[in-house]
Formats: structure tokens, C-alpha cells, sequence
């Protein structure tokens, strides 16, 4: 870690009025975390004042202006939404029939009385990471901010430096968790520009299992900002599925990085099912640092009105014998927009990576857009890598073979643009979880489908 | 009066004419076969008779059970009884094929003023009509037509056939591509489906389907046209002459 040096250097006013709340920050709320902690943080406000809120200049920008969100007075939620949520208004969140430990959220701060953690195996941790920078202090500090790196990226430096709260998850070696555990973060904002950036940590040890849902939803009366940092570390012959569900109100913020570090004959599956926010901007990142990995990466994105849903994935096949398959299906509808961009890295020496990636969009009106764009580098020889992208309307050729067996033109187009979401949600493994996306995205594109037909 | 009565039918696509004045009847309790070579305009006339609006009907009427069949809509022509069996049936990833049929299925007995059916009625009777045309179980747990083999997709339309119980079958090439084995059962299914209070239009390349569906009539598609009919040895005769001694006969 670099020495810290004091961010008073003066930047544009978005810039300044982060720096004034980091000041605000660090007299409050800051406070109470360890000094390498407060270190940790100076390092990432004095790097986001360095980096300054992205622009479309930027090449990862160029389709995801973030103004709105730079412009906003944005202040950090340093304590928990003061309206009290009860165990009925979180029930709705859940997931029916999943069993197992929920961690509740609210405004990024962790909540026990809204939370289960059910009986877990010997060695196990499951909490609040803030709790943890002093219980587990070493354990953290070894972890936390080596796999996501905050000097390339604003958003991700701006969490170091204000992250308040999040999950700290830990398997030991070889433990089998069977039950999946359910981090569920509600947006509790009753002003404009309440900002939580929750700051998640899932250590997997060798050989162990486990399965994580990261959900993102809203209560509250204003918009609010979500800048979200998910680290995960999955050990040699580790097993883990991470699915992130972001259903945050229409008019909030949604900026996050997953970021897994895969070690030798690991298996990483995540799935990333964005509905909610103005702008959610995902940067789904991951390193293989042995041989033998398998790695799927999912995505699903429906955007409505002047949405904008933004997938920004790095494989980088760093050691050879590595494979990684994505697979997104994006539906935009109203005039909503989509990116995705897909870049591949094969190091040199990676030799025998396989390496697939395929996006597949489909507008259900004439305003909708998206920008798709694969990026492979590749600096091995002995390689298979495959990319494609599709942008397009729903197959005429199929809609007629349905309405010729008497299935009317809307439901037709209804069931064949619920199937295309479908072939991503039957890849979820934890099929709670699965089957009631799959009647959320329903009725979502039940609902999608009318407003197209007027 | 006539199950389907087909007037003076012209239609085209982009401007050009494929379709040049059919005209056809058949009555119920009668299989007619429509042959003719490649781009006569057989498909053409299978997908304007089941209401696909790629093709541009220009001019003439077709009377389906009294009914104006010109201005139903595709689904509307399912929910009044006609069946397209596609020479090349879509695969639709992500719909089941179950699901997909039983839909299907209530939406046409919805139209008939009958109740739907539930999961364990419409099971029944899928089984029965499995048995029909040799379907195994996990074509219908996969997704419609999805990675099926060619004559899986044959069956798997014949099968649909049977269970959505339709008053005029077109069947459009459904022998091609097509083993001597799935022949035989596609042509079983479509048999023991023939009824008094029905009829099939079969579209075929070759002879070799009529050998297994006896038609009782059969037409010659050239260039838009009908320009033969005649019983079922007229089909005998084509295989024997090929199409061409035909090409400088009138119009029927």
C-alpha cells in the first residue's frame, strides 16, 4: 500500500463535494474502524480525486454517461435509514423456500434484526464485514482490496473510501455449505443522493462449497446510489455459484464490480439478472490464477423507458487449461439502452484456454439500442475462442408457427420473449431462486409486451 | 357444400406472382394430394392457406366451412380447424414442448366454448397420442423442436396434428427428409387421423408418401397453376413421366 497523502487537491465541484463528504466521513462516521482501515480509505479518495467520476471520453464509459450521477449531491449514508423496517417489509424480498442464512442490508449497513443466520458448519463465518475488521482483523486485512483494484476505477476507489458495511462470508477448507446464503441489500433513501456503497468479501478455501445471492432492492421515497464492491477469492478445487439480482426503483443509481480471483481447478458460476435503477453499470471481472478452472458467467438484462443497463466483464486467462463460457441476453424495450462488453485475455502461455462468449439482444421496440462489443486479446497460439453477438426483433418465422397452432399474436410474442429469458435463469443452480425470477421476469415482460402493443 | 372452396387464388411475394389462379375444392372425408416440382408454388399455397402475411393474396376467395378464411388471422384459422404441418418446423429454444402444446390446445377448445384442460387431462391424452406416432417422453420434456433430428420434428408436427384434432390438415413435404421408418409412422399417425368429418391437403415431391396416405385425388402445381388433376394414379403416372410432358397443358 502506498503512503497516503492528504486529497486537498482541488478537482472539478463533483470531485470537491466527495472530498468535503469524506471529511464529514472521517470526523463521523469513520471513526470507528481500525487505523489500517482509515488508511485504506485515504488511499481511495485520493485516488478517486486522481481519477475524477469517468466520462464518455473514457473507451469503458463511452456508452454509460454518468453525469446524472456525478451531479447529484450525493451523501454517504453514514448510519442506517432512521425509517425502521420491519421482518414483514424485508419478507417480501425473500426468497421462498431457500432456507438458509439472510444477511440484511439496509442503506449498506449491516442489520441483525432483520436477519437469520441459521446453525453453520464448524470454522464457517458469516457477518458483517465492519464487525469483522475487528473480530477476524487479520483475515480481512488479508483479503479485503487485493482482488478489486481501485486505482483504475472511480467508482470502485470511491468505495474504499466510504464503505460502511457489507458480507464476509468464509468457508474453510473443504466445507460444504448446503444451504445457499442470501445477502439482500435494500436501498432505504428518503432523500435524493442517500449513497451506500456496500462492500462485500467471499473467501472460499480449497476445496470448499458455497452458494451466494446478492439481491438489490429499494424501499424508501427518493432515488438513491448503489456503489457496490463484491471481492471473491475461490481456492484450489473451491466451488462457487454467486447470483446478483439488481431490482433497485427505477430512478435510483446501480454502479457495482464483482471481481473473483480463480485459483487451480476451481469452479466459479455467476449470474448477474439486472432489472431495476436508471443506470446500473456492472463490471463482472475475473482471474484465473491456476490451471484447471471453470468459469460461467450469466447475464440477464430487460430495460424499460430510459433505462440503461450497462455489463462490463474481464475474463483474463492468466494460466493455461482455463475455461470460461458467458453467455447474456439482454431485452430492451421503451428507449432504453443496453451495453455490453465482453473482453477476453489470454496471457501468454495460457495454452489450451477455451474461451466462449456469446450476447444475444433482443428490442422489442424501434427506440431501444444497445452497444455490444466483444474484446479478445489473445497472446497464446494454442487457443479456442469463440464470440457473437446478436441484436435483433423476435424471429417472425417463430411467432407464425405458434399463432398457425392457435396461439394469439401477444401471447406468442409473450412466450417467445419469456423463453429467451429463460435460457439464462434455467442456468441458476439454486432453483428457489431460479423459479421465482423466472415469474418476476413473467410478468416483468408480460407487462413489457402489452406497453409494446399499445 | 365444400370443406374448402378455393377461387381463382392469386398471390405473390415482393411483386412477384407465384401463385396464378388455384382453384380447388374438397370436401370432408377426403385426402387430396398436390405434387409438382420445386417452385411450382406448393408451399406458397400451404402458408397463404394457413394465413402467413409474407405472401400477398391479389386476387380470388377461399371459403373454409363459410367462413371468409382471407381475413381470419393466423390463429383464428387454428382455433376453426386447419392444421399446417411445416416442411420446416421452427425450433424454439426456451418453450417447452409440453407447455407449448397444451396452450395450444386450450386455446383452440377456449375458442369451441369448452373448458380448459388441466395438467393431468392434457397429460392423458398426450400419452395417447405419443403412443400414435412413436414419441418417446423426453421430446416432449425438451424445448419445441430444439436440436431435434429431422425426423423427430416430422413426428413431433404430426403429433401436434393429433392432439389439436384439426378439421383440414395441409401437410407440406412432410415425407421430406424423412427415413423409410418415420415415413411409415408419420404416414400411420396421419391414417388412422382420417375421418369422415375431415380432409387433408398433402404437398408432396414425390410419389413415395401416396404410396402409405392413398389420396383420393390428385393435382399438378406448375408455374402457379393446376394444371392436372386425377385419382391416385395420376401420382403413379408423374413418378413414372416426371413433370415435364405437362408443362404445355391449359389450366384446369
Amino acid at each position: 500500500m502506498t503512503t497516503t497523502t492528504s486529497p486537498t487537491k482541488p478537482g472539478p465541484a463533483d470531485v470537491q463535494a466527495q472530498l468535503a463528504a469524506f471529511g464529514a466521513f472521517e470526523k463521523d462516521g469513520a471513526r470507528r474502524f481500525p487505523a489500517w482501515v482509515t488508511e485504506l480509505r485515504r488511499t481511495g479518495i485520493a485516488r478517486f480525486a486522481a481519477l475524477g467520476f469517468p466520462t464518455p471520453r473514457l473507451e469503458d464509459w463511452k456508452y454509460t454517461n454518468v453525469a446524472p450521477i456525478s451531479q447529484l449531491p450525493f451523501k454517504p449514508a453514514v448510519k442506517p435509514s432512521l425509517v425502521a423496517l420491519t421482518a414483514t417489509d424485508v419478507a417480501r424480498f425473500a426468497f421462498a423456500g431457500l432456507g438458509g442464512s439472510r444477511l440484511v442490508f439496509v442503506n449498506g449497513h449491516f442489520t441483525p434484526k432483520l436477519s437469520t443466520i441459521s446453525k453453520l458448519s464448524r470454522g464457517v463465518k458469516l457477518g458483517s464485514l465492519a464487525a469483522a475488521m475487528d473480530s477476524d482483523s487479520d483475515l480481512v486485512k488479508q483479503h479485503l482490496g487485493r482482488y478489486a483494484s481501485a486505482n483504475d476505477q472511480a467508482f470502485r476507489a470511491l468505495n474504499v473510501a466510504f464503505f460502511a458495511d457489507g458480507a464476509l462470508i468464509y468457508v474453510p477448507k473443504g466445507v460444504v455449505v448446503e444451504e445457499p446464503v442470501h445477502l439482500l441489500f435494500i436501498g432505504s433513501a428518503d432523500e435524493d443522493g442517500t449513497a451506500a456503497h456496500p462492500r462485500n468479501l467471499i473467501v472460499a478455501e480449497a476445496g470448499s462449497q458455497i452458494k451466494v445471492i446478492e439481491s438489490y432492492v429499494s424501499v424508501g421515497s427518493a432515488a438513491g446510489f448503489t456503489n457496490a464492491v463484491t471481492e471473491i477469492a475461490v481456492g484450489e478445487g473451491a466451488n462457487v455459484e454467486h447470483c446478483k439480482f439488481q431490482n433497485e426503483r427505477p430512478d435510483a443509481f446501480h454502479i457495482a464490480t464483482i471481481q473473483s480471483s480463480l485459483a487451480r481447478d476451481s469452479r466459479f458460476t455467476s449470474h448477474s439478472i439486472s432489472v431495476g435503477a436508471q443506470i446500473a453499470r456492472h463490471d463482472i471481472n475475473t482471474v484465473m490464477t491456476g490451471e484447471g478452472v471453470e468459469c460461467v458467467l450469466n447475464g440477464l438484462y430487460v430495460a424499460s423507458d430510459s433505462q440503461l443497463v450497462d455489463h462490463h466483464m474481464i475474463v483474463d486467462h492468466a494460466q493455461p487449461r482455463c475455461a470460461s463460457h458467458e453467455f447474456f441476453h439482454g431485452i430492451l424495450g421503451g428507449a432504453s439502452r443496453g451495453v455490453f462488453n465482453g473482453k477476453i485475455f489470454v496471457r501468454p502461455g495460457a495454452q489450451q484456454t477455451d474461451a466462449k462468449q456469446t450476447n444475444r439482444n433482443l428490442l422489442l421496440t424501434d427506440d431501444a439500442t444497445v452497444d455490444t462489443k466483444p474484446q479478445l486479446e489473445i497472446f497464446a497460439d494454442d487457443v479456442k475462442c469463440t464470440h457473437g453477438a446478436t441484436v435483433g426483433r423476435l424471429d417472425e418465422d417463430a411467432i407464425f408457427y405458434l399463432r398457425s397452432r392457435g396461439i394469439a399474436h401477444n401471447a406468442a410474442r409473450r412466450m417467445l420473449t419469456q423463453a429467451f429469458a429463460s435460457n439464462i435463469l434455467a442456468r441458476i443452480g439454486i432453483e428457489p431462486v431460479r423459479k421465482q425470477l423466472d415469474e418476476f421476469l413473467q410478468s416483468r415482460l408480460g407487462a413489457e409486451i402489452r406497453a409494446v402493443e399499445g | 357444400m365444400a370443406l374448402l372452396e378455393i377461387r381463382n387464388l392469386c398471390a405473390g411475394i415482393a411483386g412477384k406472382q407465384i401463385l396464378k389462379g388455384i382453384n380447388l375444392s374438397i370436401n370432408t372425408g377426403e385426402v387430396h394430394a398436390i405434387m409438382g416440382p420445386n417452385g411450382s408454388g406448393k408451399s406458397t399455397l400451404s402458408q397463404v392457406l394457413a394465413g402467413r402475411k409474407t405472401f400477398e393474396v391479389t386476387s380470388g376467395e377461399v371459403i373454409y366451412n363459410g367462413l371468409n378464411l382471407l381475413e381470419l388471422e393466423p390463429e383464428e384459422r387454428a382455433h376453426e380447424g386447419i392444421f399446417l404441418a411445416f416442411q420446416y418446423p421452427v425450433e424454439i429454444p426456451g418453450v417447452n414442448n409440453t407447455y407449448f402444446l397444451k396452450a395450444a390446445y386450450n386455446e383452440v377448445r377456449k375458442h369451441r366454448g369448452e373448458p380448459e384442460v388441466d395438467a393431468m387431462d392434457f397429460l392423458a391424452l398426450v400419452k395417447e397420442k405419443m403412443k400414435l406416432l412413436h414419441i418417446q417422453q423426453d421430446l416432449m420434456n425438451r424445448p419445441l423442436n430444439e436440436g431435434f433430428s429431422g425426423g423427430e420434428k416430422k413426428r413431433n408436427e404430426i403429433f401436434q396434428m393429433a392432439v389439436l384434432d384439426p378439421k383440414l390438415a395441409i401437410l407440406d413435404e412432410t415425407d421430406s427428409g424423412l427415413d423409410i421408418d418415420a415415413l411409415r409412422d408419420v404416414a400411420d399417425g396421419v391414417n388412422k387421423l382420417r375421418r369422415p368429418d375431415n380432409a387433408a391437403l398433402v404437398i408432396t415431391h414425390y410419389q413415395r408418401l401416396l404410396n402409405y396416405i392413398v389420396p383420393d385425388f390428385v393435382h399438378v402445381l406448375l408455374n402457379g397453376c393446376i394444371v392436372k388433376s386425377g385419382g391416385k394414379e395420376l401420382a403413379l403416372e408423374l413418378e413414372e413421366k416426371g413433370y415435364d410432358w405437362l408443362a404445355g397443358q391449359p389450366r384446369v
